[in-house]
């Protein structure tokens, strides 16, 4: 089958461009490092199908990183009839063209993408599309890939490609750009515009500490008032007051009790369906997903993709640079331990942001470690806000103490350096409404699929543990741990072992164990320190390959016993 | 009048011509591609304390660069010519 390869600098919305060749669905955000994987869909050219692949965004094909080293390889593999689709920013036309020039060489089929073109417009840049194609020899089609704007007129030229007529000598290549920019881009004098200000303003170190608190605060605000919201106005009620009734009326008729009613129903607690303890399928096991979870997922990716597509997050990213570097890693580590911050598992995808394989190791493991998934934070509200606000905070400051004094470790005792930041930081731009719903739409989707599976057999699990007395086995022989060491309870295995499978279930087999403050905080802790959920650990195994992963889980047990056994001793010896 | 100082020094607001890549050859490459390069146009937009990040805005784009390497790309800038103190 013919290739369709779309190359071009990272964040000139190659990912947009992609979903509306395929009709495809992949993230597209406001930063450079989005797509790190790469992606590759279905278009019709002409009569027949085509691949498409999404690249990752590559300034130059000198590879001197990974993504620039995916760019090369698979330009390199290019076979007869496959078409390069090169996307440019036309708003950066100049920066652009260098890599354009370089594709040149490879003297294949070629269209030039022109995207942004109404963002170039806006900014003053105007540029002869014509006179640019008539010089290049190639195609070079104007395109809103966001609104959909010049993609019929892209397609088309895809289905008939030509080969670049324009030649010129590798060490004259910057000369000749600038000469093409020179002839065919006019760029009207203007002053900058209120968005320019504001985005310089939070790049400053005063007022941009200041915007980032406000902006993290309001996020955070945001993500409780959506979430609490949601579940006491719409899910709580319905739980309550209309499944409730129902799954009561079916635990009559499956005549209160057997197999299949424990099963499905759970335990009742005086003659009520209570959804922290029943951990029957339909009660605890639905509940847990879509009454405790999803609002707060759901929640929490309005506010993430919000803030990137605005464009904030490589300034945020900027404005942390130096603090992120005490954990060995730049400003941009701080997108995988926010995405981590949603779910493990693309948190440990997007580790590919940052360059060096030591910095993945410390990212990857720091994120899997000190950041909690959104499904866990939820819960432990749930488990943890019985006590008070004060147990929450001393969760979540362990948490990030943790999160800084293992990184500084590892970026002490880890051989290598890290490399310094160089980022392309965009313009703020108005989110695209909706390509924003769009995006919370398809990650909402993708938890409602993905993960709900597993609560549900997590759930069917617990179930089982208890009635073959695992929990008992496992209590017994690891209480020297879980009692000696941790302070907890011996049931308190069941959540440790359902932990391998899916923390937000874990932490509610902790639900009924009623325990104490200190025991609570000391659970929620370590059963987010120790060990990844398999979903994400899968991900690690192939990101960091076997030896570094194994490297990884003795550092994440070790500090698990090391945090929770501390922990357990010095709120003992503080509240007794 | 005109000096030659490295990102890192140069002032907040203040514009000048990058003249010099003070590095290997991964060094150049990798900011000639990313759109600095000899001859062009920067503004300084932001500095940081503790020798963090600097932030330059070259036509549409703006760029931030760790401290190290802010050092070693070398801007020509005006300087008012002052003090002069003779006759």
């Amino acid at each position: 089958m013919r290739r369709v390869l779309l190359v071009g600098n990272p964040n000139v919305g190659k990912s947009a461009v992609f979903n509306r060749l395929t009709g495809a669905r992949v993230i597209v955000s406001n930063y450079p490092g989005t797509t790190v994987e790469f992606t590759k869909g279905k278009m019709r050219v002409g009569s027949e199908a085509a691949e498409v692949i999404d690249l990752p965004g590559t300034y130059s094909l000198e590879p001197t990183s990974k993504a620039e080293e995916v760019a090369f390889k698979a330009l390199d593999e290019l076979g007869e009839g496959d078409v390069i689709v090169n996307v440019v920013d036309s708003t950066n036309l100049e920066r652009s063209l260098g890599l354009t020039l370089q594709l040149m060489k490879y003297r294949k089929p070629m269209v030039v993408a022109l995207n942004l073109w109404d963002e170039a417009r806006h900014t003053g840049v105007t540029i002869d599309a014509a006179l640019l194609e008539q010089t290049l020899g190639v195609a070079c089609v104007p395109l809103v890939a966001l609104t959909g704007e010049g993609v019929k007129v892209l397609v088309e030229s895809i289905s008939r490609p030509r080969v670049p007529t324009f030649e010129y000598e590798d060490s004259t290549r910057w000369d000749e750009m600038a000469r093409i920019v020179g002839k065919v881009q006019v760029v009207a004098h203007r002053h900058h515009s209120l968005m320019e200000r504001l985005g310089d303003v939070s790049l400053k170190p005063f007022t941009g500490a200041l915007i980032a608190l406000l902006v993290l605060g309001a996020s955070f605000e945001t993500i409780r008032l959506i979430g609490e919201g949601l579940i006491g106005h719409v899910f709580e009620p319905f739980f309550e007051r209309v499944w409730a009734p129902l799954m009561l009326r079916l635990s009559g008729a499956l005549g209160s009790g057997g197999f299949l009613h424990d099963l499905l129903i759970g335990k009742l607690s005086n003659g009520k369906i209570d959804y922290g303890e029943s951990f029957g399928l339909l009660t605890t096991g639905l509940f847990v997903p879509f009454g405790a979870v999803l609002p707060y997922v759901f929640a929490f990716y309005l506010v993430l993709s919000l803030l990137e597509d605005s464009g904030y997050l490589p300034r945020l990213a900027v404005l942390l640079d130096r603090f992120m570097h005490v954990v060995g890693l730049h400003g941009m580590g701080i997108i995988p331990m926010l995405l981590g911050l949603g779910c493990n598992v693309p948190g440990a995808l997007a580790g590919r942001i940052v360059e060096s394989e030591r910095e993945r190791f410390i990212c990857t493991t720091l994120m899997a470690i000190a950041v909690p998934c959104m499904a866990q934070i939820a819960m432990v509200v749930g488990l943890a806000g019985r006590h008070g606000a004060l147990a929450l905070a001393m969760i979540f400051g362990t948490l990030f103490l943790v999160w800084l004094v293992l990184g500084a470790i590892l970026n002490r005792t880890l051989r290598g350096e890290s490399p310094e930041l160089v980022l392309d930081v965009p313009p703020y731009r108005i989110p695209y409404l909706r390509g924003l719903l769009k995006k919370v739409w398809m990650r909402v989707a993708s938890f409602v699929r993905e993960a709900v599976p597993f609560v549900l057999a997590g759930v069917f699990l617990a179930n089982l543990l208890y009635v073959l007395r695992i929990v008992d086995l496992v209590g017994q022989i690891a209480a020297p741990v879980i009692v000696g060491v941790l302070g907890l309870p011996q049931e308190a295995a069941g959540g440790l072992v359902m932990g391998f499978l899916r923390k937000d279930v874990a932490v509610g087999m902790l639900m009924p164990l009623h325990l104490s403050f200190r025991q609570t905080v000391v659970a929620s802790v370590v059963l987010a320190v120790y060990f990844p959920c398999v979903a994400t650990f899968a991900v690690m195994l192939r990101e960091l390959g076997v030896v570094r992963m194994l490297k990884a889980s003795a550092i994440m047990v070790a500090t698990a016993l090391v945090t929770g056994g501390l922990l357990n001793l010095v709120l003992w010896a503080t509240l007794g | 009048m005109t000096r030659t100082v490295s990102l890192a020094e140069m002032k907040e607001g203040r514009e000048g011509i990058v003249r010099e890549l003070a590095g290997g050859l991964a060094f150049t490459r990798k900011l000639e591609a990313m759109g600095l390069r000899l001859g062009t146009k920067v503004m300084k937009t932001s500095g940081s304390p503790l020798r963090g990040p600097v932030t330059v805005r070259a036509g549409n784009m703006q760029l931030a660069l760790g401290y190290g390497m802010a050092s070693r790309v070398m801007v020509e800038i005006q300087v008012e010519e002052r003090g002069r103190r003779d006759a």
